[in-house]
């Protein structure tokens, strides 16, 4: 059994303008010292399922189906207290917006060393000592004086590394990263992403790193589920799905993404058409009024996901010939160009 | 907002090495320091600008009280058997023949020379001495009722921010909306016509004109002040706990409260310490000026116990066309809300760090 399972997973809020159905049935699994990353648009469900997994999602019109496993125990389960010992302890998170995610009128000590001592019978000055190490190890110059350090004195970059630090300094099994680099700079994104790489090198935590980012995918995880309207629609290594990827909104992403040997001013191919709303899912394959290749069983019936290789899956009617042909013609067309 | 990575250099770090200096030019330097920092030049600004706004304002009252009709205060003060020659001998006494700038002068020269604010045209007594008689009494009252709409606002503000649309939310709101409604003067009748053991329908409480000071008998001076400090506080109250909700609701939503609790604090600590922390700044800023206005005399709540605070003075001065005691309550009440309109912004940056001046 993997360290971090998601069994069928359906999250629903309930809103003023009907149920939004914001996870439908998704299963998922994370190992120790592995990278799992989850892909999709704007509203496909992938920052509710990080979230529900540390109960963050646990609100008063959301109701909440399935199980999350860590280690054998469902954390949807577990009353709020005791999802709270689990919570920064084993599963650290860090979220997509640095400037809003510390509190602003707390030092960036104070609010690591309340981390700490909120899951270990230590000294203030003993927590102090471990918050500067902690903001050391992530590179933040001059950490002694940096712990009294308001969120407002540091840059983008210098606040997610505190982030990162206070996710970390309890060394948590499992590291959630819900676009970690998205608001920040792409120099700053890519020293980001190494520090997460590194520390997970050195400490084996399993990390699940939220992205609509193909590019910080290839660079970090090794396992990579698309979701696209609540759904994981493919499943599979890193190499396979930006390689031989076999669902038509997988093809979708990828083509939408800049190449460095497109022609100056090649327009860029985006997926047409809007993601679907979470209240009203189109009826079978929810990306047929999207998909280029869609007929007649599409808006019918919702495909299974199915194996399609070793450790792939894909929900999708296209025949598996069919699709590895349109995988693989994607492939060589980006042949000299970078997916990020 | 700063971007920048390197945060600015505090003084102490432009310290040599090796620890504190000692010595006469080390006190002078950091005396120099702060003296020359950011905050105390802002003080001192604020407090220039605090002095040229008292003058204005005693400056309209001045004009005012002479150019809109009111009673000739000479005319007052002659009384039932006046003749035309009395008044103007009280008019030459008073110096109302003057000049209207030579009179303006004149008060001047006394608030600045020996802090006194002039005489009652009606009894001849200082307005100085009056208000600061006075002053305990408001002071009372103020600080009383400050205590009891904080201890209420802001409890069930938060109550009704975490438990949202619950049967305690729709209640305080509901009960807040009256109590915002209901005028001081209406509230403190009805109150007395229920409770105060002269009129009431209940003998419960002392009713107006019950105040003894505190240290002549301090209970029947707690008990005189109840039934005030109620009717005074509930609106600010009311206020205050509409105020905290709608503030923590907003903050609860942010995401430093998610970051709270992906670290595993209690529901408690989150609420108490990350988001009450945040969203009682603009309360404490608010708390402030309304101090410093009811210090300048709460008018209707003493006018409607008969307290006889700076409020109740300012009330009867108006009545009377007693132009030096509502010069002196006004400058007073302008006082008041000018010094706790520089201690709000300076309390302001300690409650904020971002706030820089």
């Amino acid at each position: 059994m993997a360290l971090l399972e998601i069994e069928d997973l359906r999250v629903r809020f309930q809103t003023r303008d009907g149920v939004v159905r914001a996870v439908e049935g998704v299963s998922l699994s994370l190992d120790r010292g592995r990278t799992l990353g989850i892909v999709g648009e704007s509203g496909s469900g992938k920052s509710v399922t990080a979230l529900t997994v540390m109960g963050l999602s646990r609100l008063p019109n959301a109701t909440v189906e399935g199980r999350v496993l860590f280690d054998g125990l469902d954390l949807l389960a577990l009353p709020l207290e005791e999802l709270a010992l689990y919570r920064g302890k084993r599963i650290g998170m860090i979220f997509q917006d640095p400037m809003s995610s510390l509190h602003p009128l707390y030092k960036v000590g104070w609010q690591i060393v309340e981390a700490i001592r909120a899951h270990e019978d230590v000294s203030k000055s003993a927590a102090r000592r471990r918050a500067r190490d902690a903001l050391a190890e992530v590179g933040i110059p001059n950490p002694s004086e940096r712990l009294d350090s308001y969120p407002h004195e540091l840059s983008g970059g210098m606040r997610q590394r505190v982030m990162i630090a206070m996710a970390l300094v309890l060394d948590p099994d499992v590291l959630i990263a819900d676009e970690p680099t998205t608001a920040l700079d792409v120099t700053v994104q890519v020293q980001i992403l190494d520090l997460v790489r590194r520390l997970q090198a050195e400490r084996g935590a399993a990390v699940l790193l939220i992205t609509h980012d193909l590019g910080v995918v290839a660079e970090t995880a090794d396992e990579v589920a698309v979701m696209y309207a609540g759904r994981v629609v493919e499943l599979g290594r890193m190499e396979t799905i930006l390689g031989a990827p076999e669902h038509p909104y997988t093809w979708g992403l990828i083509e939408s993404l800049p190449r460095l040997g497109d022609a100056r001013g090649a327009r860029l191919h985006p997926i047409a058409g809007q993601p679907p709303s979470l209240i009203h899912v189109p009826s079978g394959c929810p990306f047929h009024p999207r998909c280029p290749h869609a007929f007649a069983v599409c808006p019918e019936v919702e495909p299974p996901l199915l194996p399609s290789g070793p450790g792939h899956v894909v929900a999708c009617h296209l025949a598996p010939a069919a699709r590895r042909r349109i995988g693989l013609a994607l492939r060589s067309a980006a042949t000299g160009g970078s997916v990020g | 907002m700063s971007a920048s990575a390197e945060p600015q250099a505090a003084p102490r770090h432009s310290l040599p090495e090796g620890g504190p200096a000692h010595g006469p030019a080390a006190f002078l330097a950091l005396l120099l320091g702060v003296l020359g920092s950011s905050m105390s030049r802002y003080i001192a600004r604020r407090v220039g600008w605090g002095i040229f706004l008292l003058f204005v304002v005693s400056a309209l009252t001045f004009l005012i009280f002479y150019v809109f009709p009111s009673a000739d205060p000479a005319a007052l003060r002659a009384g039932r058997q006046a003749n035309p020659q009395l008044i103007a001998q009280i008019r030459h006494a008073l110096g109302l023949d003057d000049p209207l700038y030579e009179q303006y002068w004149i008060y001047l020269k006394g608030i600045f020379l020996h802090f006194n604010l002039g005489y009652s045209y009606q009894n001849n007594v200082s307005v100085t001495s009056q208000i600061l008689t006075r002053l305990p009494v408001t002071i009372s009252l103020t600080v009383g009722a400050f205590v009891v709409w904080i201890a209420i606002g802001i409890p069930l503000g938060i109550l009704s921010a975490i438990r949202r649309h619950s049967t305690v939310d729709r209640s305080t709101m509901g009960l807040a909306l009256l109590a915002i409604s209901a005028p001081v003067y209406w509230l403190g009748l009805i109150v007395l016509l229920l409770f105060a053991d002269d009129i009431g329908k209940v003998h419960l409480l002392p009713g107006a004109g019950s105040y003894v000071p505190i240290t002549h008998d301090p209970t029947q001076w707690f008990l005189s002040l109840l039934m005030p400090w109620f009717v005074l506080a509930a609106s600010f109250a009311a206020i205050y706990a509409r105020m905290v909700r709608g503030n923590l609701i907003e903050v609860m939503g942010e995401d430093y409260i998610r970051t709270a609790r992906a670290k595993g604090l209690s529901e408690r600590r989150v609420i108490l310490r990350h988001g009450v922390r945040a969203a009682i700044t603009p309360v404490v800023t608010l708390a402030g000026l309304d101090l410093g206005i009811l210090l300048g005399g709460a008018v209707l709540t003493e006018t409607v116990f008969n307290i006889p605070g700076i409020g109740r003075y300012a009330y009867d001065s108006i009545v009377n066309s007693d132009l030096p005691a509502i010069q002196g309550t006004v400058l007073f009440g302008a006082f008041f809300i000018i010094v706790m309109n520089i201690v709000v912004d300076v309390l302001y940056a300690f409650l904020d760090p971002r706030v820089r001046y």
